[in-house]
């Protein structure tokens, strides 16, 4: 009975309805069939037959494996040395007096050094045949991480078999996605690898300005103010350079290691130039502004340079080093040190143990240098003085200042002195530094020849310029 | 004979010679030279390992919640004058570390005193704290050396290379203290480089310091964004760094399989690039010759049909294949008997065979030419010492007869011989030997972590001394130890060690081979 008045109802409802109403409802009704029964849309599969896909692939041309390259490139040229890389070296058949490598102390000559690679050689043979994991740690190598971490006064070192590996080995052990690293922009190329393959964010902060840290720290931390969630676990790294390979500065530790225990920082520092040059005993950037070295998280130095060996190491609490023993990539992966370079390296921390007046003389002869190269007219020397690293640069535009430099080192070889132009990939460099003559002062030189040398310079660069 | 095999249920992945396709229309009968061993874990063996290492994982967690409450003293460094600080890294990170690797720790990293020659002195060393620390104790033991890479026996302290090393040592000194672009090239890196190319058959090469950086920064300078990478799934740590710098997709195939490789090939050029769709700018294989964690030998024939079909390029890693294979000892390519000039980068280290450090590439000028002005490791890496590259010099010289004496030939033939001799005897005691009959790397499955560290404490006690490996290094139950063999060694040396594995076999029950091949 209540079924057909409602029915009733309807049918009067539906009579007495406008008629715009019937035309929305009608509409709705379609749309919503249209909604339930139209085919949703599907876009029509490419499916390609074998053909096509055929000739898909025998169309497919790679580009060359790798593009051609100019033949006049001087890397397809290099100046060839015969004979040891000490204070006078051979190049392509002259006898020069060597301001080119980084040979800081001259231990490369010395004969105690050669004596003790001859013993080693003839206990332990050239390689050793496998990874530290696999029979590849000698006792040697184990004296020498006791010997580097008693030297620098820190718990622990961890020997690396190839300089460049160090950073690019141990950054990543730490670093991870997430996380953010405050570096400088004038670091070394090993640091920026390490960088790049940490996958962190990376934030680059001007060359040895205090300020610009500051600023993009205090950034960072209004970020880490409104997300405090993920501040708690994100790390945050300083990665400098002792002295900057690259610049031939120190960098301003001090104020550095204030910001780094204000922003609570870890603090990453590389000391390949400066392991062995700066300090009273040549304990680098740490000594040499009188700082407790635990403050700093970890240091990196290779030993190719004052040590006048080979591979490098990291150093620092045994927390923070023995991590990479498992996890530093080149550590792991890559065969030990050759235990007679290993040796090598033993012996030159021993001669700098006893010999202080080595770094001495070093940082006499780099001062005497920076005073005799501000003489040259034509050329700018920048860096710091107490650097052995000197980089003289031109006021000229890119191009051309390479060119000139390349001439001035070609001449100054023919007579008599070796020095290089310094070398960069530019296209993979963070930011290229300018064009420079890399010279380098080590502490067999005397002051004559310092001053001959630059003598020298002022002429060959006052005639071509 | 290949019934026998067959029982043994090895995995389809690599079978005795053939490959059964699921998707490829084609049949493959591969060479008889690609041959390789991998047998299938056994059931019980598989659950038994899950379960040893169920009860390590259930005790690490108590022994963690102890040492959190103070019940037990932790050894493990702590941070010093560092409140604050986010950690350095987090402790799930090192939950293995702590409890697992640490109990079985003092079978790696053991100290040596002498050259890794035929036998080695391992320094002793003993921990009172649980393998926190150790201490030495200042003796040393002599046993046979199963352990390190030295191929051709090349590890000497004597002999013409090393007489050859001292020379160079009073000539040039150790230390080099530049690049190769800037100071650092000297004459006998020029030496090397050719005689590395005269010995590989091709053009042109280009010598580095390390092995490990010669794979990591070479790679970034040959392939760019916009390129693909085919990687093989066990491929070393350095090519898998190498190939994550340099920016490119990479691709994992299955471990030494054409055919998964093949596939993939096919459908990455057919679709392009990811999203862009855009044609790849380059595809590059990148394989190893002889992968140690395996023992298999990676199927070049198939590699280089397949990279010249489809136009793609081929990165060969020799480190463990470069002296070690083939009947001049010129690796795998010389195995297979292929023409160099058909592998586009021939990569290599000079660690293993040669008894030195370092690394190469070689192939036509062009691409040296090209790597020689963007090698990350020649512009700022320092180049290798002049004795270690003298020492290079000196063996590769042998290996290639150049001196006329003929022990090259004689040392490639001895490891040949010594490779066969113990993956036969090891089989014939019914050991899991995975691999390929010539690979001079014998890995032998022990599946349960506690079995690899009797295995090797107690082959050490009897004086053999081997390598063991097992999780991240191998899958979680594929365990194993290696036996690295050398020309150094002579058939009563290995018949000795034999009889010592025999019995360590028998103690700790890794004999876990089902069907023993017959003696024939």
């Amino acid at each position: 009975m209540d079924t057909t008045w409602e029915l009733y109802e309807m049918f009067q409802a539906f009579l007495k309805a406008p008629s715009y109403h019937l035309a929305l409802e009608a509409f709705l009704m379609v749309w919503v069939l249209w909604l339930i029964f139209h085919k949703s849309y599907k876009p029509e599969r490419l499916e390609l037959t074998e053909k096509e896909k055929e000739e898909l692939i025998a169309e497919w041309k790679p580009e060359p494996l790798v593009p051609d390259s100019s033949k006049n490139h001087y890397a397809l040229k290099p100046r060839v040395v015969s004979g040891a890389l000490g204070k006078k070296i051979t190049v392509n058949g002259t006898e020069c007096l060597n301001m080119g490598t980084h040979n800081y102390l001259g231990l490369i000559d010395s004969p105690e050094i050669k004596e003790a690679a001859v013993k080693g050689l003839r206990k332990y043979g050239v390689g050793s045949c496998g990874p530290r994991g696999f029979y590849g740690t000698v006792d040697v190598h184990l004296d020498l991480e006791a010997q580097l971490a008693e030297f620098m006064g820190v718990e622990e070192a961890i020997l690396y078999s190839y300089g460049f590996s160090c950073m690019p080995s141990a950054i990543p052990a730490y670093a991870k996605r997430g996380d953010v690293i405050f570096c400088d922009e004038g670091v070394s190329f090993p640091i920026q690898k390490g960088l790049s393959a940490s996958r962190s964010q990376i934030v680059f902060f001007k060359h040895n300005n205090v300020e610009d840290l500051e600023r993009l720290l205090l950034e960072q931390d209004d970020l880490d103010k409104k997300n405090p969630k993920k501040a708690k676990v994100t790390r945050r790294f300083l990665v400098i350079e002792g002295l900057y390979m690259n610049y031939g500065d120190v960098c301003p530790l001090i104020e550095l290691l204030e910001l780094k225990k204000r922003f609570k920082v870890r603090l990453f520092i590389d000391e390949s130039c400066s392991f062995g040059v700066l300090g009273k005993n040549g304990r680098g950037v740490t000594e040499h502004f009188n700082i407790p070295v635990e403050d700093v998280d970890l240091i990196s130095a290779c030993l190719d340079y004052a040590i006048g060996s080979y591979g490098g190491f990291c150093c620092g609490s045994s927390y923070v080093v023995d991590h990479q023993r498992l996890s530093g990539l080149g550590y792991c992966f890559s065969a030990s040190l050759p235990p007679l370079q290993s040796i090598v390296a033993s012996v030159a921390i021993d001669v700098l143990k006893s010999k202080p007046e080595l770094v001495e003389k070093l940082q006499k002869n780099a001062r005497f240098a920076h005073k005799e190269l501000q003489r040259l007219t034509k050329l700018l020397v920048c860096g710091d003085e107490v650097s052995p690293v000197k980089h003289l640069r031109l006021a000229a535009d890119r191009a051309e200042a390479q060119q000139l430099l390349e001439q001035i080192v070609d001449h100054m070889q023919e007579e008599g002195v070796a020095l290089t132009v310094a070398r960069y990939i530019d296209e993979e460099e963070h930011l290229v530094p300018p064009p420079s003559i890399r010279l380098i002062v080590s502490a067999i030189l005397d002051e004559e020849e310092i001053s001959s040398v630059v003598s020298l310079l002022e002429k060959n660069s006052d005639t071509l310029l | 004979m290949a019934l026998e095999r067959r029982k043994n249920g090895f995995v389809q992945k690599s079978s005795n010679g053939f490959i059964y396709p699921k998707n490829s229309p084609k049949r493959i009968k591969l060479d008889d030279k690609s041959f390789e061993h991998f047998e299938e874990t056994p059931l019980y063996v598989a659950i038994l390992t899950y379960l040893c290492y169920a009860v390590l994982t259930i005790f690490g967690h108590i022994r963690d919640f102890m040492r959190r409450n103070g019940l037990v003293e932790s050894h493990s460094a702590m941070e010093k004058d560092r409140k604050g600080y986010v950690p350095l890294y987090h402790s799930f990170e090192s939950f293995y570390t702590r409890n697992i690797y640490r109990r079985i720790c003092d079978c790696w990293n053991q100290p040596i005193g002498s050259v890794p020659g035929a036998f080695i002195d391992v320094k002793q060393r003993v921990s009172t704290d649980k393998n926190w620390h150790f201490k030495m104790t200042g003796e040393s033991i002599r046993v046979l050396n199963m352990g390190s890479y030295n191929y051709l026996g090349f590890a000497q302290t004597d002999g013409p290379c090393a007489d050859a090393v001292e020379e160079s040592i009073h000539h040039y000194g150790v230390g080099v203290g530049s690049t190769c672009h800037e100071l650092g090239t000297l004459d006998v890196h020029i030496e090397l480089q050719a005689l590395v190319a005269e010995f590989l058959g091709v053009e042109d090469s280009i010598v580095f310091g390390m092995g490990f950086a010669t794979n990591s920064t070479n790679i970034p300078t040959l392939v760019k964004k916009g390129c693909l990478i085919f990687s093989d799934e066990l491929n070393h740590a350095s090519l898998v760094l190498g190939c994550r710098l340099s920016g490119a997709v990479i691709q994992v195939v299955k471990h030494n399989d054409p055919i998964d490789l093949e596939k993939k090939i096919r459908e990455a050029i057919i679709s392009g690039q990811p999203t862009t769709h855009l044609p790849w700018k380059k595809i590059i294989i990148v394989v190893e010759g002889v992968y140690s964690m395996e023992g298999s030998i990676a199927k070049l024939p198939e590699i280089i049909r397949i990279k010249k079909k489809y136009n793609a390029y081929l990165y060969l890693d020799e480190a463990h294949s470069i002296g070690a294979l083939g009947p001049n000892g010129r690796g795998v390519v010389d195995f297979y008997g292929c023409d160099p000039r058909d592998i586009d980068l021939l990569m290599g280290t000079f660690t293993k065979s040669f008894g030195a450090a370092g690394g190469y590439i070689a192939g036509s000028k062009k691409l040296i030419h090209h790597i020689r002005i963007h090698s990350h490791s020649a512009v700022y890496a320092n180049s290798i010492a002049a004795p270690i590259a003298q020492q290079i010099v000196s063996a590769m010289e042998i290996i290639m007869g150049k001196d006329g004496t003929g022990i090259g030939q004689k040392k490639i033939q001895q490891l040949a011989w010594n490779t066969r001799y113990v993956h036969d005897n090891l089989r014939k005691m019914g050991f899991i030997v995975y691999g390929h009959d010539y690979s001079p790397v014998v890995p032998v499955l022990l599946y349960v972590p506690t079995k690899i560290a009797a295995f090797q404490r107690i082959l050490m006690e009897r004086g053999v001394a081997t390598v063991v490996v097992g999780f991240p290094a191998t899958p979680l139950v594929e365990s194993r130890a290696r036996f690295c063999m050398s020309a150094a060694h002579t058939k009563e040396m290995l018949d000795e060690a034999l009889k010592v594995i025999d019995e360590v076999g028998d103690i700790i029950g890794v004999k876990y081979l089902q069907h023993k091949m017959n003696k024939s």
